[in-house]
């Protein structure tokens, strides 16, 4: 079976009336993921074995009514620590890594009785926007297999779209889940900077990362999203605040009249003409659903990629510099002393990419490089974090598009770092923020047929308010409907 | 030519904590090799730090027993290193925001009393151990996290006298805020050296070298002293001191030249993003302060002014908080200080450095040892007795009891004693002849043969008398 046709509930209603158990359900689930992803690759790992157990476990226990995730299958994206289970981020640094713990994330999963199918593929540490930087595959977008699915999350995206899970975990650093969630279809949200725990996240730029789900609809997101959401004693970055029911505001009354909408400029003005003529429908249909729309300017947001590349990969250098070959991972075996381990290891084990963004790092926190290049970085990150404060003091929610363009094609754009890196503009400010923000399913380009999304924005902490207006504007569009035709699997 | 000679000193201190400063593996010793760790000391994927409350305290305690501003808020630094022993490849430490800065102590050397200046001080984890063979290199972990304190003086130290009692004083202040047991001899305190030499005069300071982890005060008063005189003698012949790091040679008390540091570490320092910086509330700081023992220049101030010790006691009882709160709780206890100082100085000092244990390790107790002291001043136990009495307190023994027990008490009773002094003075006419004709030597005679029918029991005092009476009336 696909997961085209349902959501959360449902499956668990009929888990619940026992018109599926968790372990034929899990079945189907394996065997359509083997029936679509030789073409698509979304999963390094399928864990057949482990699944069928959770599930029978689960059968064994009995699913309660209040257990909505119980039994359910889910993916997981491999940059998420999974005991036992292999966890490579994408490198030949981590090719045979198995985890002694899980993240948090997994624990309460765990707890909750989902059933994890496997670990989706990535751009190596989740660096990159296409995931032609995973040391192993490059994941195909199941509504043309000739693109890319975007990244980092690419691999949990086209899960997602292949109608391979409800959902799948995904990460963020500049834009890692939005960005896939906006070129497969579907809807993805980056909770707030602090939202949900760090612990166990194979850490790339540790005060960006932020863990959230891809999912098929908004109110499975805005569920799974409050499941993983909360303070842990193991991430001191971890917000205490209070997770709302997200889930259960969201009903038929739900209404976004008297919402006040921002709308950049700088997200709209130079957006690929057939991209916006999708946002600006969207943005009409919004204001014809009760809220008012205006035009603002978020003047730092092209100084966003810049200094999002220099602060991201500092504390990616740093972070990367415990792969050196001593105590887990990959060890180059021709290595004779210390130093060669060291060289070696790191020279073989990590990708292209990974390398470009270490030694971008490292110049930019050089001696005599610092001031000019990471200090000057978290002076632009604090006034683009400025920018939004000021528009939210008016305004409930900024909207604009998710990515200027729609998915291109494997290979356009893989030597063309610059370009590449260019696909994050309008997601990158929001991380350096440490905003809430969600991409969901706002129509199709009408060049090239593939899917846009719509980029909602909110203050910290007010999740809420995103998946209001996500829902409303969910139920009263059919975007989320229209399914990829995958070589007649569907 | 003369010289000036400018001196800093970086010492780490070791802190006492139960756990880790960034992870709840236990702060233990002499465990197998990465018994106490864990994932986070792992540097393993995916693992956070979180801070140690305890540590931050220690540290505000630390800053406030070296009179230094402490920071209100503060925010951990990444300093990026490989080495095998560094699982992370870089250390959370502090160098932008020092917990602590702006500090002093006061050392006096021949008689001169002077402030050194403490430029700032930070907390930080302890790397691992590294071990090797001619086959392979090991790695140790348990030490991976250990909470540090680094304390960077100021400039201000012009002799290796001075430092050496920088040290000492820095020492011992320490130690009795209870935070660090700080050992040389363990590792728990470690000094790495900076001098330089310039003309008398000169406005800029000369070139200096580096000396890292030399491992006793003696040591240190050496290795600085010869870097003095090699300097001089450098730049006395015209050449030049290049900036290095070098070592102390103890066998042939020289230093060696280790690497070179033109071309210096690049640490890459910058903000730690996976902790949230610190605030150190007004009342926490109050708190601490409430918290924070007597030192041992108040304590040696009142020893001599109020208890009439002597500077040189005084200060042998302020080495350690733990000798001088010993010290203090016996003279609660009704020992008389002078004697119980005596006894801490001598018998007890020689008895822990026989043993190498610490006084904290001893069943003796301040009750006790006042005990016993009692006993000798009340003529229960002469000074011979109180030798074996002694022993037993060491092993915990009450003295009263114990000298009971071990009939280690004296005769004192004139209606016991007076039948012997009767019995040898009758058995040894002679003597008493020589006393008579003013042989005054006899006496010691006669005490001698009583002390040897009470098995050495009979109290002197009362046998002297007894005996001069008797005596004379003969």
């Amino acid at each position: 079976m696909d997961f085209y046709q349902t959501d959360l509930s449902q499956l668990h209603d009929d888990l619940v009336n026992k018109k599926i158990s968790a372990t034929e359900l899990t079945r189907e689930t394996l065997d359509h993921i083997k029936g679509n992803d030789d073409q698509v690759k979304a999963f390094l790992t399928l864990d057949e074995e482990g699944a069928m157990k959770q599930a029978q476990a689960v059968d064994e226990a009995g699913i309660s009514a209040d257990q909505l995730l119980a039994g359910i299958p889910l993916a997981v994206k491999d940059n998420i620590l999974t005991k036992g289970l292999r966890t490579t981020a994408a490198s030949k640094m981590l090719e045979n890594f198995t985890p002694v713990y899980d993240a948090t994330v997994v624990e309460k999963l765990k707890q909750a009785g989902y059933v994890n199918v496997g670990k989706t593929n990535l751009d190596e540490f989740a660096m990159g926007s296409s995931t032609e930087n995973s040391a192993f595959f490059t994941t195909h977008n199941p509504w043309d297999l000739t693109r890319v699915p975007g990244g980092s999350s690419g691999g949990s995206a086209a899960a997602v779209a292949a109608g391979d899970v409800l959902g799948a975990l995904g990460t963020d650093t500049g834009g890692s889940i939005r960005m896939p969630a906006s070129f497969n279809g579907i809807v993805g949200m980056k909770p707030t900077y602090g939202r949900v725990s760090r612990w166990g996240i194979i850490a790339f730029g540790s005060s960006f990362d932020q863990v959230g789900w891809l999912t098929r609809s908004v109110k499975d997101n805005a569920y799974l999203t409050a499941l993983i959401a909360g303070n842990d004693e193991h991430d001191t970055t971890s917000s205490l605040k209070e997770v709302p029911d997200w889930a259960a505001q969201l009903n038929d009354s739900t209404s976004i009249k008297g919402l006040k909408i921002a709308v950049p400029k700088e997200y709209y003005d130079g957006l690929r003409a057939d991209v916006k003529a999708v946002i600006k429908a969207a943005l009409d249909h919004l204001e014809s659903l009760g809220a008012t729309v205006d035009e603002v300017s978020l003047p730092h947001t092209h100084d966003g990629v810049p200094a999002y590349y220099i602060l991201a990969s500092s504390e990616a250098s740093s972070n990367l510099q415990r792969y050196d070959g001593i105590r887990y991972g990959y060890r180059a075996p021709e290595a004779k002393n210390l130093e060669e381990v060291y060289v070696k290891s790191r020279s073989q084990g990590f990708g292209d990419e990974v390398k470009r963004r270490i030694m971008l790092g490292t110049f930019s926190l050089s001696a005599g490089f610092y001031d000019a290049y990471f200090n000057k970085a978290a002076k632009v990150r604090r006034l683009i974090s400025d920018d939004f404060t000021k528009v939210f003091k008016d305004y409930d929610l900024i909207v604009g598009a998710t990515g200027a363009s729609t998915a291109f094609k494997i290979g356009a754009e893989i030597d063309d770092p610059k370009t590449m890196y260019m696909n994050d503009v309008l997601t990158v400010p929001v991380n350096m923020a440490g905003l809430p923000a969600m991409s969901l399913p706002a129509g199709f380009s009408a060049e090239d047929g593939m899917p846009v999304g719509l980029q909602l924005i909110g203050k910290p902490f007010d999740e809420q308010t995103i998946y209001n207006t996500g829902y409303v504007f969910e139920q009263t569009t059919d975007f989320h409907q229209k399914t990829p035709q995958l070589g007649g699997q569907n | 030519m003369n010289f000036q000679t400018t001196i800093g000193l970086e010492v780490h201190v070791e802190l006492k904590t139960n756990s880790k400063i960034y992870s709840p593996s236990p702060v233990e010793y002499g465990d197998q090799p990465n018994a106490n760790t864990n994932v986070i000391d792992w540097g393993y994927p995916g693992v956070l730090p979180t801070l140690n409350k305890g540590v931050v305290r220690d540290g505000i305690m630390a800053g406030l027993a070296l009179h230094a501003q402490i920071a209100r808020r503060m925010h951990f630094d990444r300093k990026n290193y490989f080495y095998p022993d560094n699982p992370k490849a870089y250390q959370i430490t502090q160098s932008a925001t020092p917990i602590a800065h702006d500090g002093w102590i006061e050392i006096e050397v021949d008689g001169k009393k002077k402030k050194i200046g403490i430029a700032e001080m930070h907390i930080e984890e302890d790397a691992g151990k590294n071990t090797h063979t001619s086959k392979y290199s090991y790695v140790d972990l348990n030490r991976q996290g250990t909470p540090l304190i680094e304390i960077v003086s100021k400039p201000d130290i012009a002799s290796p006298e001075e430092a050496v009692a920088y040290l000492e004083a820095l020492r011992q202040r320490i130690q009795f805020t209870g935070i660090s047991d700080v050992k040389m001899e363990e590792g728990s305190m470690r000094v790495d050296t900076n001098i330089s030499i310039r003309p008398i005069g000169a406005d800029k300071f000369g070139t200096k070298t580096e000396m890292k982890n030399i491992n006793s005060f003696n040591y240190v008063r050496k290795a600085l002293a010869f870097e003095e005189k090699r300097h001089q003698n450098v730049l006395l012949s015209g050449g030049h001191i290049a900036q290095e790091t070098r070592r102390y040679d103890e066998p042939t008390g020289t230093t060696i030249s280790m690497r070179s540091k033109e071309g210096a570490d690049d640490y890459r320092y910058f903000p730690e993003p996976d902790l949230p910086p610190v605030e150190v509330s007004e009342d926490w700081i109050k708190e601490i302060e409430g918290e924070m023992p007597v030192m041992p220049g108040e304590r040696r101030k009142h020893y001599v002014d109020d208890l009439g010790l002597s500077d040189y006691d005084a200060m042998v009882l302020t080495q350690t908080k733990e000798m001088s709160d010993f010290f203090e709780e016996a003279i609660k206890d009704g020992g008389d200080p002078k004697r119980v100082a005596n006894y801490l100085m001598n018998d007890v000092n020689s008895y822990l450095n026989d043993q190498h244990v610490d006084l904290q390790d001893t069943k003796l107790t301040p009750a006790n040892l006042a005990g016993m002291v009692k006993l000798i001043d009340d003529g229960t136990i002469s000074s011979k007795m109180a030798k074996k009495v002694f022993k037993g307190i060491l092993n915990g023994e009450e003295p009263q009891a114990y000298a009971k027990e071990h009939g280690l008490v004296q005769l004192s009773d004139p209606a016991q004693l007076q039948p012997i002094v009767d019995d040898v003075l009758a058995n040894n006419q002679q003597s008493v002849d020589d006393y008579k004709n003013g042989k005054d030597r006899a006496v010691g005679y006669l005490m001698g043969q009583i002390m040897k029918q009470t098995h050495g029991k009979a109290n002197p005092k009362i046998v002297t008398q007894l005996l001069m009476k008797s005596l004379q009336a003969m």
